[in-house]
Parts: structure tokens; sequence; C-alpha cells
């Protein structure tokens, strides 16, 4: 039992984090908006350099063969600095299923492509337009094709960095990568973009308990900062609690989602509800102690509260999450003891 | 990072469970702040625990302990828990004083007060809040004035849990004459010593859980203090920083509660609010999440890291999914809610009223959340 990262994992968190403090910060949110731009490309080359990009994907694939816990921490740092781009959703979800599904496929042999995937959950793809592939499934059949080969309808929101389309295609103009036997690969994909998904949530919620209180700080009302005062600092150490315990959920979902056993599916969903919560309630807090400025376009701490709602919705509405974990609850021994269970099945499999 | 257990943990599982199938009394024990006799039982029970060395699995052993790591005493407590073994009417000792003495102790008191705690021999009250110092403990006005190898102590404690029972207290004293957080110093002293004068008060729930404590001229040697004069203020911050964030509450107590929570709903639902059912998943969520981060911080002190102000927020979290879990449960219950179960039966509505406690001792929510936004997120006080 260990539950602490080790000395690579935090290293390569710490460098997410540099790259985007320093090619996703607040002058670069604001000078794309002005352009009306969604996609840094120079930002999207240093991220490929790192080898963000390859983390997940096998080392037979060229990759660096880490995981899930690696890429969480990078989610979270994602998360952290609103990254426009598609790293989760491409590098954490789809690219790793298409690598599985078709390991051939030309698009994983360009490091600068993105791989976009049109889950039945989710009305709508970001960047779809950009993808160099795009990931499909229909009646538990799974199909590639390019975005040429499909119909994108942009399908405009309100996350200024979320450019999202809704996908019509024909199975005639995609390739079938096979049937019944994907199901458990499309199943981690769900799991591992719930996951990053909640990780990303402890990265907007971290980000919005940090800029408002930096500016509680500074913005002074009856002669004090008005960080000083109780009613603003229990909004955010409410804030900072709800962070503090999907943190370790998130962590121990991370850890135990390869065994995509009922118990392992229940906790992802805890992951996703809790964490995406939080960021909710983190962001809401966070425009409340900025007052008037909270609600302007100009101070930042909208874009996280645009991103969690979009987070918290697609990947598995609440519901959806809330009724894995019923499965969970009702269907297997509860108590202290089975914080950690897994499948007796997997155990019998596991001791032969 | 490996969230599973070693086989040797698992081996240690069996051996806790093995124990307690053959030693956890059939019938339970009245509660120990109900009568003397519930008191003295659970005494007995302490005994009985320190008979296969059980006492406090983590402290060494020269103290009466096992030297036991954290994860162990996950294990024991959730174990210990699932066995539904009697309340543990020394927490206040084993818990808080006890790993506060293996800190700031000299060996000659952990000599002293250690095996004695551990076996229940010797059961402690706190004496820390006054009529004038709750919330602001630093307000303290009971007095330790030296006298030779001696203190004299004179003042009025409050809200004393366990003090009508207990033979011990240890509490907080300041020098004549100083003032705030200075001068102040943490001291033992036996209940039935000549000059202390133990008041009863009734809880909400009817029971004398706690006392007020009047000392005039108590005489206690010095060697009752615990750390240098004028520590006191540190230790009691170090008390509430260190173990008592991870200890106080064991994870395994709500992840009991709601397993049973969960098996009442499947039990009533089809006569209870279907609106419910999220709030029975929802306690499991927070029993879940709360083992987890207690899970963590004991991997992160096992590699050598200190616990933080972030402690704050195990007092904020476990007390609020305490009084939800048990709201839901008398939601269940409906109109039955108020009815007193019959003996032996569970006592949702006893475990809701003592869960309401939560949010206000051990330092109220409200001081735990000015000290995570000024500690934590660095606010201005």
């Amino acid at each position: 039992m260990d539950f602490t990262l080790n000395d690579e994992q935090m290293m390569f968190a710490e460098t997410a984090r540099t790259l985007f403090a320093d090619s996703c910060s607040p002058d670069h949110w604001h000078r794309m908006m002005e352009a009306d731009a969604a996609w840094d490309e120079a930002r999207w080359a240093a991220i490929v350099d790192t080898g963000l990009t390859a983390m997940l994907l096998p080392e037979s694939a060229g990759g660096l063969g880490l995981c899930e816990v690696d890429f969480a921490l990078i989610a979270r740092e994602a998360g952290y600095a609103a990254l426009p781009e598609p790293l989760v959703e491409s590098a954490g979800v789809a690219a790793p299923l298409l690598a599985a599904l078709a390991p051939d496929h030309p698009a994983l042999g360009d490091p600068m492509a993105t791989i976009a995937i049109a889950h039945p959950l989710n009305p709508v793809v970001p960047h779809a337009d950009r993808a160099a592939a795009i990931l499909l499934e229909k009646d538990g059949e799974a199909f590639v094709a390019t975005p040429d080969r499909v119909t994108l309808t942009p399908a405009p929101g309100i996350d200024p960095f979320r450019r999202l389309f809704r996908v019509d295609w024909d199975a005639a103009d995609a390739t079938a990568l096979g049937s019944k036997s994907n199901g458990a690969d499309w199943a981690l994909a769900l799991d591992r973009a719930a996951l990053f998904s909640a990780a990303m949530g402890l990265g907007l919620a971290q980000r919005a308990v940090d800029l408002a209180v930096d500016y509680a700080k500074e913005r002074q009302q009856f002669g004090k900062p008005i960080g000083s005062y109780q009613a603003v600092k229990h909004h955010l150490a409410t804030a900072q609690v709800a962070i503090e315990f999907a943190r370790p959920v998130v962590m121990a979902a991370a850890a135990d989602i390869g065994r995509q056993d009922v118990h392992s599916r229940a906790r992802v969903s805890h992951a996703k509800i809790v964490a995406l919560e939080a960021a909710d309630n983190a962001a809401r807090a966070s425009i409340q102690v900025h007052g008037a400025m909270g609600y302007s376009w100009e101070v930042d701490v909208h874009l996280f509260l645009k991103r969690a709602l979009a987070l918290s919705q697609n990947w598995g509405t609440p519901a959806f999450h809330r009724a894995r974990i019923a499965e969970r609850l009702f269907t297997q021994a509860a108590g202290p003891d089975q914080l950690f269970a897994r499948d007796q099945k997997e155990r019998e499999t596991e001791n032969a | 990072m490996d969230l599973s257990y070693t086989p040797e943990q698992q081996a240690f599982r069996a051996e806790v469970r093995d124990w307690l199938a053959r030693h956890v009394p059939a019938e339970p024990l009245e509660h120990f702040d109900a009568t003397r006799a519930g008191f003295e039982a659970h005494r007995q029970w302490e005994n009985t625990l320190k008979s296969g060395d059980w006492g406090m699995v983590t402290w060494p052993v020269e103290y009466g302990g096992r030297g036991l790591d954290l994860i162990q005493w996950l294990i024991f407590e959730e174990e210990y828990y699932r066995a539904g073994a009697p309340g543990r009417v020394n927490q206040n000792g084993i818990f808080l004083l006890g790993p506060t003495l293996i800190e700031f102790g000299t060996h000659e008191q952990k000599q002293r007060f250690l095996p004695p705690m551990a076996s229940g021999e010797e059961i402690w009250a706190q004496a820390w809040s006054e009529p004038q110092a709750g919330s602001d403990l630093a307000g303290v006005r009971a007095t330790a004035t030296r006298d030779g190898d001696d203190y004299i102590l004179n003042g009025h404690k409050i809200w004393s849990s366990r003090a009508v029972f207990a033979d011990w207290a240890f509490g907080l004293f300041r020098a004549p004459g100083s003032e705030r957080h200075k001068g102040m110093s943490l001291i033992f002293f036996p209940l039935d010593a000549p000059g202390v004068t133990v008041n009863p008060i009734r809880k909400i729930n009817g029971h004398v859980g706690f006392a007020e404590i009047f000392l005039e001229n108590v005489r206690v040697p010095a060697f009752n203090r615990l750390g240098d004069e004028g520590q006191g203020w540190h230790i009691c911050m170090a008390t509430a920083g260190f173990e008592r964030g991870l200890m106080l509450r064991s994870p395994a107590r709500y992840q009991v509660a709601a397993a049973k929570l969960a098996a009442l709903w499947q039990e009533r639902k089809a006569d209870a609010d279907p609106m419910l059912e999220a709030e029975v998943i929802r306690a499991h969520m927070n029993a879940e999440a709360y083992a987890l981060s207690i899970y963590q911080t004991a991997s992160r002190l096992m590699a050598g890291a200190k616990i933080g102000p972030e402690a704050s927020t195990n007092k904020i979290f476990w007390s609020e999914l305490d009084i939800h879990l048990h709201r839901t449960a008398l939601s269940i219950l409906g109109p039955e809610a108020e009815l007193l179960p019959p003996p032996g039966a569970q006592d949702w509505l006893d475990d809701y009223i003592f869960a309401l406690a939560g949010p206000i001792y051990a330092g109220s929510n409200e001081i735990q959340r000015n000290i995570i936004a000024e500690r934590m997120l660095g606010l201005p006080r």
C-alpha cells in the first residue's frame, strides 16, 4: 500500500506546469480571444516536443508507455492553465484507443497530429476540424474516418477555447475497426476520459481558488483587504476543502483504472463527479469573491466556470456516473475493508 | 503508487479480525457517557484490548503499544469498526494526549502515563475550554502558580468530555499575569485531587457526556507539565495539527455507517422518497473520499512528510459528512425518525445527535475555515 507519487511523476508534472505557465498565461488567453483563436500552433509544438502527447502510447508505437497516474497529473496542469488544445482528449483518450484498435493508422505516425473521438455520450467534439482522424462508434462497432469524410457542423459554445462540432457520418465513408472485441477498449477510453476530465477539474478548481486568493489579498474595502473578512475566507476555504477530498479519489481512480471492474469504474465515476463539482463550486466562489470584476470578461475566472460546465456534463453526466457508483454500492459487499476491493474473478486469475 | 495490501498487511488484517471475533462483547455495552456502569464496562473492554496488545497499536512497544505503522493502524481501525467493537472511552487519552506525549514528553513521563493510558487503567478527559475561552482558546484564565516543585492550579474549565467519570484531565493553564499565547502550560491533574469539583452537564441527548471542572488550589507536581513552561499553546496547536488531523475520527467509522445506510435504503426504499437514493450514494462517496484522503496522508507521513494546516480540512469534511449521512438515515425513516430505537438496535437518532456536535468540538468549523484560509491559502488575518 503506497499512495505517494514518485520523483519522476512529480518531475513530469512540474515540466508540464512550467510549460503551461510560460505558454498558456493570461496574456496568451487574451491574445487568443482577441484573435478569436482556439489553437496556438507554437504551444502545441512545444507540448509535442516535451513528450506529453506520447505518454500513454505504447513503446511499440513510439510512445513512452506511461500510466494513467502519470497522465492525470498532466491533465490537472492542463486544467490549471485552461489549456485550449485537446491534449487530454487526443493524447489521453483518442490516440491510445486508436493505437489499440489500429496500431498502423497513419495518424499515429505524425507526432503533431491530434486524434478526436466522437463518443455517443457527447453531443459534440472539440477541435474535430483539426483532427487527423476521428474515432466513431455505431451499434458497438468502432470506425475511424478523416474529417473530410464526415460532416462537421460548427456548434458554437460558451467556452471560447472549445471549438465544437457536431459530427454526422455514414459507415460507408469510414473504416471499420472491428466489433464486439473492441468493447473493452471503448470502455477503457470512456473511463480514461472521465478520469482525465476529473483531473482537469482539480486544476480548474485550484486555479479558480488561486485567482480569488490573489484578488482578495489586493482588493481593499472598508480600509482592509477583503480577504481578511471571514465571509470571504469561508467561501474559499470551503472550495479548497472540496479540492482536498476530490484529489485522493482522482489519484486512486487513476491507480486502479486498469482493472476495469465494477469497483474501478465506480471510483472513476466518483472522481468525475466530485472533481468537477469542486471545479464548479470553486469557479462560482471565485466569481463571487471578485465581485463585479468577476462578472467581467476581462477577469479570467469565467474561463474556469465555462470549462467546468463542459466537463461536468460531457463524458457521462453526474447521473450517468452516479448510476455506476450505485451498481458498486448496491451489488457488492460494503464496509471499511472494501475500500480497495476488486472483482473476485480477477483476484483468482492473479493468484493462478 | 500501489493501492493493494501486501501479504503482510493482509495477514495482519486476518489476525485483527480473528482476535476481535473472539473478544468483542456479544451484547453492546451501555454508553460510556450514560452511567458509571457503562463507563466501567468500557474500561474493562480497554483492559481486554490491552491483554491482546491492541490498546494503541502505533505506540512504541516499551510504552504499551505494538510499534506498528499508520497503514496497519488504518487496517486495525477498519476491522475494529467492522466488528462493531465498543467505542473507545479513552479517546481523549489515546488519540489526542498520547501522540502529543510521545512527541513532547520526557522518557519518564511516557513511562508513567502511556502504559496505563493504553490499558484503560487511567482514563483521560480534556480540560481546555473555559466559559470565556472557547474558539478564542488563547483567552484561558485558569492559572498554574509555581510553588517549589509543584504547581497550584486555579480556575474554571468547561465542556470537558468524559470528565464526569474519568480519572485524569489535561488542561491549559497560564502563569499568573501572562497574556494570550504566552505563558501557557499544558498540565495534567487527577480529577479526584483535593480542590477539584466536577459538575456534570447534560447533553442534548440526555447523557452526562461532559462537565465543568472547578479547580481551587489544586496541587500537582511539576512533573505533570508537558513540554517547557510557557510552551502550552505550541503543544496544543501541535496536537491539533499533528495526529489529531489523522486520528481523531477514523474513516472506518463513516464507512461502516455508510454501509449500514445503504442497507437501510435497500430495506426501506419502497416507502421512501426516491430522491434519497442520491444522498445514500453521496454518503458512501463521502466516506470513501475521507478514507482515501487518510490513506494518502498516512502514506505521505510514512514517507517522511509532516502534516500541515490541511488537517483542518479533515475536521470540516468528516463532521459535515457525518451529519449528512445521519440526516439521510432519518429522512429514510420518515415519521419513525423521532422514535427511540429498541435496545441493541441501530440508533440512527442518537448518532445523528452526536454528529451535530462535530462542527463544534475540536475547534469549531468556523475556526478551521479561518485556519485553511490563512495558513493554506495565505489570506490576511
